[in-house]
């Protein structure tokens, strides 16, 4: 089943505010061999933020996506400034495109993630590939 | 970044991924998705065992870009396609993740970085490339 036609332009709920703890940073530098000073966390360190942004829309029934037929197809992330300790940070998915190509559906979302004043910190945007039933 | 100029070759970076880095990845990132971590999953679905998190190649390419640009907090963009998986095998050794970067164009405070991500001689990442703050 392909998913919901309505759903290119379509702007979510922001996701439940994320306190950014320095031990999380810590947590995600030591994973990813970042180095953390206690300033900047690592520059891939708000796909945390994004992928509860993108797990939102995955598992809305009214999108009516397979969560095992997706792949993460395309990342990409714009900054304002990096992320720090102290941060609380939410993501508002917007579905900017939507294309159907060999019975796939092609997603393409931009989170815009800002923080507890509302201002920008980070855009991710994500291409998901929804493969259909073979 | 100092003298930095259109055509400079950054040196290149190796990491070696293993199971135990995959799992303190999922972790850290709060992504479980079991091909990363169950051989029995990763099969069933078609692949050659568990792979690594797209995510997790793309955050050792931007713990390269921290070690060319001598500190944190410097990429102002940073992105790719995940065009072929990265299999890490259940042994002490894993897989080593290679990270070569070429300075594409320095104006304005922006330095524009074409990455090129190889396991196994093989391109994982597809277009990745980033722009570090001057």
């Amino acid at each position: 089943m392909a998913v919901d036609p309505s759903l290119a332009g379509r702007t979510f709920a922001p996701t439940e505010p994320y306190a950014v703890s320095r031990e999380k940073i810590l947590e995600f530098a030591r994973a990813t061999g970042c180095g953390y000073d206690g300033g900047a966390a690592p520059a891939t360190f708000p796909i945390v933020v994004a992928f509860s942004a993108m797990t939102g829309l995955m598992t809305d029934p009214e999108v009516g996506i397979s969560l095992h037929r997706v792949v993460h197809g395309e990342q990409r992330f714009s900054y304002t400034r990096p992320v720090v300790a102290g941060d609380v940070l939410t993501a508002t998915l917007t579905v900017d495109s939507l294309r159907q190509i060999g019975g796939a559906d092609i997603i393409g979302t931009r989170s815009e993630i800002a923080d507890a004043e509302g201002r920008a910190v980070c855009t991710a945007f994500a291409t998901l590939v929804h493969r259909g039933e073979q | 970044m100092t003298g930095w100029s259109a055509g400079d070759a950054l040196p290149e970076q190796t990491y070696t991924v293993t199971r135990a880095d995959l799992v303190r990845y999922a972790g850290a990132s709060g992504d479980f998705n079991p091909i990363h971590w169950s051989d029995r999953v990763a099969t069933s679905v078609g692949l050659p065992g568990v792979i690594a998190h797209g995510m997790f190649t793309l955050a050792l390419a931007a713990r390269a870009l921290d070690t060319w640009a001598g500190a944190t907090g410097r990429v102002a963009e940073v992105g790719c396609k995940f065009t072929r998986p990265v299999v890490v095998p259940d042994d002490e050794t894993g897989v080593d993740v290679l990270v070569r970067g070429t300075v594409g164009s320095v104006a304005d405070g922006a330095v524009h970085v074409a990455l090129e991500v190889t396991c196994a001689g093989e391109r994982v990442l597809g277009s990745p490339r980033a722009v570090l703050r001057a």
